[in-house]
């Protein structure tokens, strides 16, 4: 590769724009009790790339999401976020930040409509208090047509017009994730976390799955981390890969050096102890 | 109306209408389109500025007299304006189907030799790309949607609304130049071309001139009164002859409003909230909102399911006809005096009857119980609560029909979107005369109509009021039909098409220089009411052993529009009679067993359970009796069936991909059952080889029983007169 992937910002080979480091981990250890779930683990993610943290089962990955949004408080190592360290901060706080996340198990509200969930990622924009959503007329009705109309745009950049007014727990599986991506967008992050975005889909659906990734990164600039454990889906779509196993990061760098790494491939295809 | 006080002629192109419009109109919608959730519309004054900036964007980019513009998408107000702005300039739009794989649209866009391509998104732009590695003649490629393509390599691909910008600036440039384009449409300049969707061999462009879709929307139109007023759903593929008349034609014509859904998927939703006056859907459609709803009433509540089939059976019977179809606008001058006196008077007599009726017999019903014991009551009341069948027999009809509009039909057309409907049209293929009546009972003015793409879609259509299932209808006008000595229909019409694109030889076998066109359909009109009946392809119609006319597909439908059946071979090609092999359908018939406690282990079994036979039988005899009514089909009936111990599969090369019986593999294939048919036995051992879906071979064996069925009149073997 002819890019220098060390600059301050490099464009990659389909023409992005890979800028700098915006949430920089560095030796991250976080521990259950006597369980070393995370040990001394250091990555960092550029501004607008594809970030995939991969890895067998109980390799710490969705920990380490965890550690990036805030959730988990990693007992040694720190987290910098645009340049600054961040201290341990509510969830909320995170979110205004501009990180957003979607869950491994899907974490919806059933009985609400889609349009009404992805308006809940909404949220954090709405200023209008108590006494004002009361009376409706004036702030909070204009804050609603302002936030509706962005949740409108996610929902036609997404192509779930079809569902806008279904109660979520209605729907299949596949479409409750894409829902979910929704919501997680309709936050419009500068950082967005996924976990296990094309679990349990077929290829149909992983397809349209991936194809939304790529033009959220795309058409918005966001920056995604994902966490997936389809091979062939990471390789296609990540800029760079950070490979753990164990709580331990085995590998770190461009799909094509991961894939190569010795350690990498031994974690996956295992290895004889002798 | 602006149509009435001048001559077609004078509005010789689809841009010269669409000046009108915006003259007579101007701030009247024209067009809408739901997004981001909401219906967002056009006024023709908006939709012409947007077609002129559009068109002066294609002139800058070197746009010539003639050229052909492919525009390829989904249905939204942007590509039918590209249509007319492509014609403003005086190119030819070319709508083609937006699911086309790459190889069917290489082959279109390289016979049309395209310059331009519109495309609707990503997906579309793709295609073209890839096709442009072969052909080099497209020079611009404009797309509408943006999403994914920030990217690509802009140096011959832009944005619609770039170009649109572009146009706006040199407006002063070039407007001169448009004009004069504009200036330069006649009657006999070709507004369109249509592809075929080309069943048999290649697609062949249809190249309709602006009398064709002028003269055919116009006559259209009035035909059905359609009115500045109408809302249509465009939904059906742009490329298509009919959604052009519809959405285009047909509301250039009249200034109606051209509603576009939000996408394929939410057409249902869009619909209803549309509720369209005006609707067109082939008759899969219909026959899937119906099962859907006999779905959804199987899970409903008592009441409502009670209720439901109480009235649907009411409408049914006749009630529906009657009363429930939407009142013809009248669209005459204003009434005299003595026209509203007339209705004034006529009202208030409604009323006091009806009053006068309900009075009365309270009154009857009241001395009754002063003056006598309960036995003798009985004798005064009259048979129904409220006796208003002492003054007319209608009202009463007329009363239920109104409480099930209230309670049923009026909620269940909203829901399905078709609450407003004024005129409804289906057409491309027989529709089951359950599914007919079921719409028309509700009182949705569901019409047929026959046509083709060379003829601007309309050969023949059903006037209001002269409704059947089984006809498609009288001429439409302006429209002559004759029908020659095999049965094949001709026609001649101001729609006919002027040529095939750069196909002399096609051309000249389908339109003979009269003008009459071959539909290559079989069909005869009806000696009763004058409408016409189509029968078959004219190439699968046969004639039997005594000259009569053998009309397989004909049967065969009548016998599918049963449930119980799935499919039907008719065979009778030179022979004295007809027979038939019948499948029975497993969903319908094994819901039957289901409920009948009729235990079965597989198909095979439940097609042979003498039960099923009989009312196989009981099916074929009342087909029978159908046929027999028209004369030059009476040799059709079906003598002697039998039930096929397998269902016809693709896998077996019994039928093709799209389902459609390959006649001659099964005659090959059941030799022995045909020959077991005429040969007069009553059963016939047989022994199959079956594909199963993996690819493995098995065999079947089964005997299977073989029936008479009744018929009517003594045919067989008697020679036509």
């Amino acid at each position: 590769m002819t890019t220098d992937m060390n600059a301050d910002s490099y464009v990659t080979e389909d023409g992005r724009t890979i800028g700098p480091v915006v949430m920089d981990l560095k030796n991250i250890t976080l521990r259950f009790g006597g369980v070393v779930a995370i040990k001394d683990i250091s990555f960092d993610i550029r501004e607008g790339e594809i970030r995939a943290i991969i890895g067998p089962n109980g390799a710490g990955k969705s920990s380490m999401l965890n550690v990036i949004s805030g959730f988990y408080k990693p007992q040694e190592g720190e987290v910098y976020f645009r340049g600054s360290k961040r201290p341990q901060m509510k969830p909320y706080q995170v979110a205004q930040q501009g990180l957003a996340r979607t869950f491994q198990n899907i974490a919806l509200f059933d009985g609400m409509t889609v349009l009404d969930n992805i308006m809940t990622g909404r949220l954090n924009k709405m200023k209008a208090n108590i006494f004002q959503q009361a009376i409706w007329k004036g702030k909070a009705e204009r804050e609603e047509i302002e936030n509706r109309e962005a949740c409108e745009k996610v929902i036609d950049f997404l192509e779930i017009q079809h569902i806008r007014k279904t109660p979520v727990g209605r729907l299949p599986y596949g479409l409750k994730k894409r829902v979910e991506l929704a919501r997680a967008l309709a936050a419009e992050p500068s950082l967005l976390l996924l976990d296990e975005p094309m679990a349990g889909m077929n290829v149909e659906e992983k397809e349209d799955m991936s194809r939304f990734i790529l033009d959220m990164n795309d058409e918005f600039g966001t920056t995604i981390a994902l966490i997936e454990h389809d091979m062939g889906v990471v390789m296609d779509l990540s800029d760079r890969v950070v490979v753990m196993d164990y709580g331990k990061k085995i590998g770190d760098g461009t799909p094509d050096e991961v894939r190569n790494n010795q350690d990498v491939i031994d974690a996956y295809l295992g290895v004889s102890h002798d | 109306m602006a149509q009435d006080q001048v001559a077609s002629g004078a509005y010789a192109s689809i841009p010269a209408l669409l000046a009108r419009n915006v003259k007579e109109y101007g701030d009247r919608p024209a067009y809408r389109e739901k997004e981001f959730g909401i219906w967002q519309s056009w006024t023709w004054a908006e939709a012409a500025e947007e077609i002129q900036n559009l068109a002066l964007g294609l002139l800058a980019l070197g746009i010539n007299r003639g050229d052909h513009v492919a525009i390829i998408g989904r249905n939204r107000p942007a590509h039918y304006w590209a249509m007319v702005a492509a014609q403003k300039v005086g190119a030819v739009p070319v709508p083609l189907y937006q699911d086309a794989v790459v190889e069917e649209m290489e082959y279109v866009l390289d016979h049309c030799g395209a310059r331009f391509v519109i495309c609707g998104d990503q997906e579309q732009v793709d295609k073209v790309i890839e096709v442009q590695d072969k052909i080099h003649h497209i020079e611009h490629v404009l797309y509408y949607d943006k999403r994914g393509l920030r990217k690509y390599d802009h140096s011959h691909l832009h944005w619609y609304a770039d170009i649109q910008e572009e146009g706006r600036v040199a407006h002063a440039r070039l407007e001169d130049e448009m004009a004069a384009r504009e200036a330069e449409l006649d009657y006999d300049s070709t507004c369109v071309m249509l592809y075929t969707s080309g069943t048999t061999g290649r697609p062949k462009g249809v190249v309709l001139s602006n009398r064709n879709i002028i003269e055919s929307a116009k006559n259209s139109s009035e035909f059905d009164n359609l009115g500045l007023n109408e809302d249509i759903l465009a939904y059906l593929p742009m490329a298509w002859v009919g959604d052009f008349i519809f959405s285009l034609g047909q509301a250039m014509w009249t200034g109606f409003c051209v509603n576009c859904p939000e996408s394929a998927d939410t057409m249902m939703t869009d619909l209803r909230e549309i509720g369209p006056t005006y609707y067109f859907a082939p008759p899969r459609v219909f026959e899937t909102q119906l099962t859907n709803v006999m779905i959804r009433m199987e899970d409903s509540g008592d009441l409502k399911y009670a209720l439901f089939h109480h009235f649907m059976e009411y409408a049914k019977g006749g009630a529906g006809e009657k009363f429930g179809m939407p009142k013809r606008k009248v669209t005459t001058e204003k009434k005299t005096l003595e026209q509203k006196l007339r209705h004034g008077f006529n009202y208030a007599m409604g009323i006091g009857f009806a009053a006068e009726a309900i009075i009365e017999n309270s009154i009857r019903l009241g001395f009754a119980k002063l003056r006598h014991g309960k036995n003798v009551r009985k004798h005064f009341k009259a048979k129904d609560p409220i006796g208003l069948k002492l003054y007319r027999g209608n009202l009463q009809e007329y009363f239920k029909y109104r409480c099930g509009d209230v309670l049923v039909y009026g909620p269940l057309k909203d829901t399905l979107g078709f609450g407003r409907i004024r005129v409804g049209y289906t057409a491309g293929e027989a529709i089951g005369p359950e599914i007919f009546a079921f719409y028309r009972s509700m009182g949705i003015n569901l019409k047929q109509l026959y046509g083709q793409t060379e003829a601007t879609v309309f050969i023949t259509v059903q006037p209001d009021g002269e409704v059947r299932n089984d006809t498609v209808g009288v001429p439409a006008p302006g429209v002559e039909v004759r029908i020659e000595d095999n049965g094949e229909i001709f026609y001649r019409s101001p729609g006919t098409f002027v040529e095939y694109y750069n196909n002399a030889e096609s051309t000249a076998d389908t339109k003979d220089p009269e003008g009459w066109v071959a539909t290559g359909d079989a069909g005869f009109f009806d000696k009763n009411n004058g409408h016409l009946r189509i029968i078959d392809r004219a190439k699968d119609v046969g004639k039997m052993a005594d000259g009569r006319m053998f009309a397989p597909k004909y049967v065969e439908n009548k016998l599918k529009f049963y449930p119980d059946i799935l499919e039907a071979v008719v065979f009778g090609n030179d022979r004295n009679m007809c027979t038939a092999f019948i499948n029975i359908d497993l969903t319908a018939v094994g819901n039957w067993a289901e409920r009948n406690n009729v235990a079965y282990g597989s198909y095979q079994e439940l097609a042979g359970h003498p039960d099923v036979v009989s009312t196989i039988q009981e099916h074929v005899e009342t087909v029978n009796k159908s046929v027999a009514e028209d004369e030059m089909l009476s040799g059709c009936q079906i003598h002697r069936f039998l039930i096929l111990h397998k269902e016809l599969d693709a896998d077996d090369g019994e039928m093709t991909r799209t389902r459609k019986v390959r006649r001659k593999i099964v005659e090959e294939k059941y030799a022995p059952l045909i020959e077991a048919l005429y040969g007069g036995k009553s059963e016939q051992y047989i022994e199959t080889e079956v594909t199963y879906e993996d690819g493995r071979k098995g065999s079947i064996n089964a005997t299977l029983e073989i029936r008479d069925a009744a018929v009517v009149g003594n045919t067989q073997g008697m020679a036509a007169e």
